[in-house]
């Protein structure tokens, strides 16, 4: 690939895009054994413990959506990463930057649901930082979390550890985030009743590890790129394949009617409240109901299961009998009309 | 080449003939709701129909009787391939 | 949702192969004209279940993959000027012309909208009074008909900002063009669905006479698109070459003529370019004089100046179906749909983008 000029959007896409600038510009330059996991949150060996270290940007258009807005999802999506490597919550940081002539009223707005989501999930701010920059050198507000979080002693997550025979599991409908926020979008606006699923799960995957010690192999939560990307970095990590069964994948009726609509595939939506939890297959059915016995993972399903084949492969087995690969998200997904 | 996708209608407004007011649907697939353009729809919908949509115009008001026979042809098809597995059943 | 899911329905998938793999009884080399079958196609693993013998062929039906670099490079210079802002379905957003795409005109500052219906572009054209509004429009004859009718509403409104830039192309003459070719070996053609739904199932008679090629209009489930390749096979064994409409819930026999009717008040035919396969006559659609004021190529009074193919991007021979995406030695190594060298790797229904996200292994 010759090398690019200047970063487009889907430099930001979290889709193959992404990770190339990773792979050939970050990781070669600030290379160490913790980044180079390149999982949701970093594991870092303190001598006394491990502590799970995250950071995330929060750039999302409009900031008020749906479900939720820019303040829940900042604190949402940190805690996710910390709990997506067994961790549990310990604090965040908030670090917000302003564009001039931002409403303060949307400002309070935000830090009030900021506050709440914080009460909601236990886990407090405890530093943050601002700054203001020219009207039009930025959009109304950007806002960056990190989280702290600990990992027990005998806790071991991670997209390596998937294994063949492992079933995947979803927490719920996928697609609701990404569709939400697009259609959101002047021009793609579609009216019903689509919400963005943003949600702390760090209680989910407590109850999940406390009830079945051991089952659990791999968690992640499949943010942008989707479910399909997601399932790729986790094929690739643990030089594993990954069969899905495109009829078990929970999808809501209108998340898939705007979909087909804008064609676009639900697997490659942002979620933000939904994680895959690749299980011990002797342990999948009771982990999944545990998961089903909270709000957050009520309508969680197996959707598929980790096999030997190929590194990296993830395959569609679809609705229709066929079957068809699904490889990670190539750019920022686009409605199409062809 | 053309993506569209069929969807049902909740209201109708302008009249066919009609230009100087603009022929809008509300259309309907799944709680999904939109507005669409009447335009250049060749069968004037009546509420209850489906509509083929394509970017936000209705292309053709779908043919609901056409659908059936076809459903119902690919329903005997299905049905006759449990007992029967000789013969020309079925495709339309 | 309804007249989608039935379609798609396993209990029906079924006994369709089966009922298929009954009835083809030779090698059987079908062309998928539409852009939009090739993504079912591939979207919903068909390949998988096919039998053997049916060798499906990827047509000129993806209406960006013909768009010629020249129209790329023009659009990309339209919405590189100042006070423009221009309008355009996702899909056209990473086609490369020989001077970037619109993407990386984005990413230098051009405003670039991607918008789900041209009466989009209008409301754009209202929010931004002191703006030019330029509606980049690609597709065939299901979308020049709705940018036909977004033209005579710009002319209700008195809008004064808002042009389309035509690029749209017809696929008639296109098809009639491909067949010509003596090398292309056909033995049906499955006709796309919502370009009939216009231009209606009769359009294909010429095709069937003239070539003796079987024709059935198809729909884009799985349902209809089996259904289609079954009445092709019935052709072929039955040694008949006619029009068949497989989508009569959708199209009928004389397709939309109100349709039709809105097409050609605005639009007429000129030669165009098509990418891969040269200049076809009378395949293009440019503003008629009479709404010349919509007409972004006067309003900007652009030249399009033709740019060469890139070197190696075997597109040409593949949208004629002659050769395959991994007969391209730059397949999957130097292009990519990230960085895409020919405009078949871009579009998500261009065939090389189809091969090398669901079919590489
Ligand atoms: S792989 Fe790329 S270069 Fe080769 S034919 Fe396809 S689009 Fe052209």
């Amino acid at each position: 690939m010759k090398p690019l000029a200047t970063i487009l959007l889907d430099h930001g896409s979290g889709g193959r895009a992404s990770q190339e600038l990773i792979r050939n510009l970050f990781l070669p330059h600030l290379d160490n054994p913790v980044l180079a996991c390149m999982e949701d949150s970093a594991l870092v060996d303190t001598g006394a413990g491990r502590l799970a270290f995250t950071t995330d940007s929060y750039v999302v258009d409009p900031i008020f959506f749906p479900g939720g807005d820019i303040g829940r999802l900042a604190v949402n999506g940190t805690i996710n990463d910390l709990a997506m490597r067994g961790a549990r919550p310990i604090c965040l940081s908030l670090a917000l930057i302003l564009e001039e002539g931002l409403p303060m009223e949307d400002l309070q707005r935000i830090i009030l649901s900021v506050q709440a989501a914080c009460r909601g999930a236990d886990v407090p701010v405890v530093t943050g930082d601002t700054k203001v920059v020219p009207r039009g050198k930025g959009d109304k507000i950007f806002i960056n979390t990190s989280g702290i979080g600990l990992v027990d002693g005998d806790v071991q997550i991670s997209a390596m550890n998937a294994r063949p025979g492992d079933a995947v599991i979803l927490s719920g409908s996928m697609g609701d985030h990404g569709i939400t926020i697009l259609t959101q979008r002047a021009g793609l606006s579609l009216q019903g009743d689509l919400t963005s699923d943003t949600m702390a799960l760090h209680r989910l995957v407590r109850k999940m590890l406390d009830e079945a010690p051991g089952a659990v192999h791999t968690l992640r939560d499949p943010t942008r790129g989707g479910v399909a990307t997601s399932l790729n970095e986790i094929a690739e990590a643990a030089r594993v394949s990954v069969e899905l069964e495109e009829g078990d994948i929970p999808v809501k009726p209108e998340v898939g009617a705007a979909c087909e609509i804008l064609g676009m595939d639900p697997l490659y939506l942002a979620n933000e409240g939904k994680l895959l939890a690749l299980v011990d297959k002797d342990h999948a059915g009771r982990v999944l109901d545990i998961m089903r016995s909270l709000p957050e993972g009520a309508d969680a399903a197996i959707i598929g299961r980790v096999t030997a084949g190929p590194a990296g492969r993830v395959v569609l087995k679809t609705i229709a009998g066929g079957a068809r690969i699904a490889p990670s998200l190539t750019g920022e997904p686009l409605p199409r009309i062809c | 080449m053309c993506l569209a996708v069929p969807m049902r209608v909740l209201a109708v407004k302008g009249n066919e003939n009609d230009i100087s007011t603009p022929r809008i649907g509300i259309v309907e697939a799944q709680g999904i709701e939109k507005e669409v353009r009447l335009d250049l729809v060749d069968r004037w919908p009546a509420i209850g129909d489906y509509l083929i949509i394509h970017a936000g115009f209705a292309i053709h008001t779908l043919d609901a009787e056409e659908a059936e026979i076809n459903l119902r042809l690919l329903r005997e098809m299905a049905a006759g391939v449990a007992g029967v597995t000789e013969g020309d059943k079925g495709s339309p | 949702m309804k007249y989608v899911s039935e379609f798609r329905d396993k209990k029906f998938i079924v006994p369709l192969v089966a009922e298929l793999r009954r009835i083809i009884d030779r090698p059987l080399r079908i062309m998928e004209v539409c852009g939009t079958h090739t993504m079912a196609i591939f979207r919903h693993g068909l390949r998988a279940i096919l039998p053997e013998e049916l060798e499906l062929i990827s047509g000129p039906g993806c209406p960006v993959c013909v768009t010629s670099a020249a129209h790329i490079d023009a659009f990309i210079d339209i919405a590189a000027r100042d006070g423009v802002r221009v309008a355009i379905f996702g899909d056209l957003f990473r086609v490369p012309g020989a001077s970037g795409s619109l993407a990386r005109a984005q990413s230098m500052g051009a405003r670039v909208e991607i918008v789900y219906s041209p009466m989009d572009a209008l409301t754009l054209a209202e929010k931004y009074p002191g703006e030019e509004v330029v509606f980049l429009s690609v597709g065939f004859e299901t979308t020049i008909p709705l940018v036909a009718a977004t033209i005579l509403e710009a002319e209700r409104r008195e809008l004064d900002n808002f042009t389309v830039f035509s690029a749209h192309k017809i696929m008639p003459p296109a098809l009639a063009a491909l067949l010509d070719d003596p090398e292309l070996r056909l033995d049906g053609l499955l006709c796309p669905g919502h370009v009939s739904t216009i231009i209606g199932a009769a359009a294909y008679a010429p095709l069937a006479e003239n070539y003796g090629l079987s024709c059935v209009v198809a729909g884009f489930e799985p349902v209809d698109i089996l259904q289609a390749v079954i009445l092709l096979a019935k052709q072929a064994r039955e040694k008949r070459s006619v029009v068949e409409n497989g989508y009569a819930r959708a199209v009928s026999w004389q397709g939309n003529p109100r349709a039709r009717k809105l097409m050609s008040d605005v639009f007429a035919p000129v030669d165009c370019q098509w990418r891969g396969l040269g200049v076809i006559p009378a395949s293009g659609m440019a503003i008629r004089e009479r709404y010349g004021c919509f007409d972004a190529e006067k309003r900007f009074a652009i030249r399009l100046t033709e740019a060469p193919e890139p070197k190696g991007c075997l597109c040409g021979q593949i949208l004629k179906g002659k050769k395959n995406p991994a007969d391209c030695p730059l397949f999957a190594g130097r292009c990519t749909p990230l960085a895409p060298v020919g405009p078949c790797m871009v579009s998500s229904e261009g065939t090389c983008a189809a091969y090398y996200r669901y079919a590489r292994v």
